[in-house]
């Protein structure tokens, strides 16, 4: 028995420095990453004082410039294409009267989250090449739109999960048609939630590797692609600048889309 | 809304992953078998050959010798990727456990320290391990500047390092998954179990565990889904030597140039893939009965 000191189930001893513990496997490695980034010496490990040459140096890099402008053109494409199709389909999974088929619907638009990606990049491969489609950034456009739809689609239908019917039905009542009602009540607070959908849609293709790998062209060579080429050739101070830049793209992003999610609950 | 305009608004999003994605899926299926163009894509006649290159090896004279090497590529890579489920569910779990244990506020930081890895490129999170481990990197450099070793001790191209890559890139799926669900977990139970004079090995086996199982069997199928078909961990990581199912893949349509056989290994990592994901499903709706 414990005696004097009384039973607190939410402590267990030592639970909160083994939680620290994997807090710091997950970003020590990233920090050692930025770190590096900045890091005179071409010797990546030996440390010879602060700069910010290696991220001048990518900047003045053509090459990445190319691969940059690329990862944007389709990132923006896909998300805007994304957006609008898991909007639609989030308003009828919510919204809509089914009798039949609501469960293949989700099946089917979950199927890119379950589809491994390796699966996913050598079958869409497969299928621009058995088309003979060769459209270089048109391809790349397709298959991120798919996969980024999911991922927008989350949001917007936990969102109208979250805030209900009434109000809709409060327009209703006042004779609005569907499309005012969708336009002056549903949209407006559904907005945030699209926000943030379509940032989760910008960050997972700007980040997306495999399946841009396997299907573009020369010509249409993303960033991660690019990133990925060099890699292969060792580890420099240009890819560490490169890689340190699109890890802080990817965390303004995430915590904007999380902020305005915030803002959502509480409006 | 009716079920015609409700079906108008889903029809893109069925559409586009429809003709986009599942029909890859099956044009692959007929491509596994087909007979390989070595320019590339594939050619008639059809036959059983890249299913048969699984166990076995065509010879000089066209006969078919027994070579397991491929079988072997396969199992080594189930054998991970249930290894790194393993170790994501030993891991997580108790992560998951103390984030349920804090205040709502800290509650919804952590989750967010815990998803952000998620959103942030694979390819970047697994180099930061070459820069670490490499011959010339931080661990040899402090285990060398600490006098323990003179020579670089070759952390990096092996499975541990693989594994090392899996588990990092994997372990948020493990985590939120439980916590989702032992965060509906009714404090009183604990308190019930306490006041019985359980320990808290008991609270833990008789009450915790039960409750978190539908978690961590979630969180297991999106662990070992991805894992299973992985690449840059092995490629990266694994120095592209020490293959798996994915970089076997992705090499079919690269430097070998056998898309039937890349085919037919990419149609057995789907079969396996949502088997496990049906499997699954069918166990949650048993236990929610």
């Amino acid at each position: 028995m414990n005696g004097a000191k009384p039973f607190d189930w939410r402590h267990t001893p030592g639970l909160s420095a083994y939680t620290a513990l994997i807090f710091v496997f997950f970003y020590a490695p990233l920090l050692i990453l930025v770190i590096y980034a900045f890091n005179s010496s071409r010797l990546v490990t030996v440390w010879s004082g602060f700069s910010f040459k290696w991220f001048v140096a990518v900047a003045n890099n053509g090459a990445i410039r190319d691969a940059a402008f690329n990862s944007v053109i389709i990132a923006i494409v896909a998300t805007i294409a994304s957006t609008a199709i898991a909007t639609a389909g989030a308003l009828a999974l919510e919204r809509g009267r089914l009798r039949f088929g609501r469960g293949a619907a989700t099946a089917l638009i979950a199927m890119p989250l379950v589809v491994p990606e390796i699966v996913v990049a050598i079958t869409t491969l497969i299928f621009f090449s058995g088309l003979g489609m060769h459209h270089g950034l048109i391809n790349l456009m397709i298959a991120h739109t798919v996969f980024c739809i999911p991922f927008a689609l989350l949001p917007i239908q936990a969102r109208l999960r979250d805030m209900g019917g009434t109000l809709e039905e409060a327009g209703r009542d006042l004779y609005a048609d569907e499309w005012r009602l969708f336009r002056r009540v549903t949209l407006p607070l559904l907005l945030p939630a699209i926000s943030a959908g379509a940032i989760m849609a910008f960050v997972v293709s700007l980040d997306d590797f495999l399946i841009s790998m396997m299907v573009s062209s020369a010509g249409s060579t993303t960033l991660p692609v690019y990133i990925y080429g060099m890699m292969r050739l060792g580890v420099t101070p240009e890819v560490n600048a490169i890689s340190t830049i699109l890890l802080a793209v990817s965390i303004v992003f995430v915590a904007a889309a999380l902020l305005i999610g915030r803002r959502n609950k509480l409006a | 809304m009716g079920p015609n305009r409700t079906w108008l608004l889903i029809a893109p999003a069925m559409l586009v992953i429809g003709i986009f994605m599942v029909l890859p899926l099956f044009l692959a299926v007929a491509y596994s078998f087909m007979t390989a163009n070595p320019y590339g894509g594939v050619t008639a006649p059809a036959t059983f050959d890249a299913y048969l290159q699984f166990l076995y090896q065509r010879d000089f004279d066209d006969s078919l010798v027994f070579s397991p090497s491929y079988a072997l590529i396969i199992l080594r890579s189930i054998y991970l990727a249930i290894a790194t489920t393993v170790i994501c569910l030993v891991l997580g779990l108790p992560v998951a456990w103390y984030i349920v244990c804090q205040t709502p506020e800290r509650r919804r930081i952590l989750l967010f320290a815990v998803t952000l890895p998620f959103w942030i490129n694979t390819l970047i999170r697994t180099y930061c391990w070459i820069l670490i481990l490499r011959d010339e990197g931080l661990a040899n450099g402090a285990l060398r500047h600490a006098g323990i070793i003179t020579d670089p001790l070759p952390l990096l191209y092996n499975d541990g390092s693989i594994l090392l890559g899996l588990v990092y890139t994997f372990l948020p799926f493990m985590v939120l998954p439980i916590y989702s669900t032992l965060e509906r977990i009714d404090p009183r139970l604990i308190e019930a179990a306490h006041d019985l004079y359980a320990s808290r090995a008991a609270v833990f086996r008789r009450i915790v565990w039960p409750l978190a199982r539908p978690g961590a069997l979630a969180g297991a199928t999106l662990v070992f889904a991805p894992a299973l078909g992985s690449f840059l961990a092995p490629d990266l990581l694994g120095g592209g030597k020490k293959l798996l199912i994915g970089s076997l893949i992705q090499m079919q349509f690269t430097s070998s140039r056998n898309w039937p056989f890349g085919a037919a290994l990419s149609t057995v990592v789907t079969v396996v893939v949502l088997t496990v994901f049906v499997i699954r499903s069918r166990r949650v709706q048993e236990e929610r009965r």
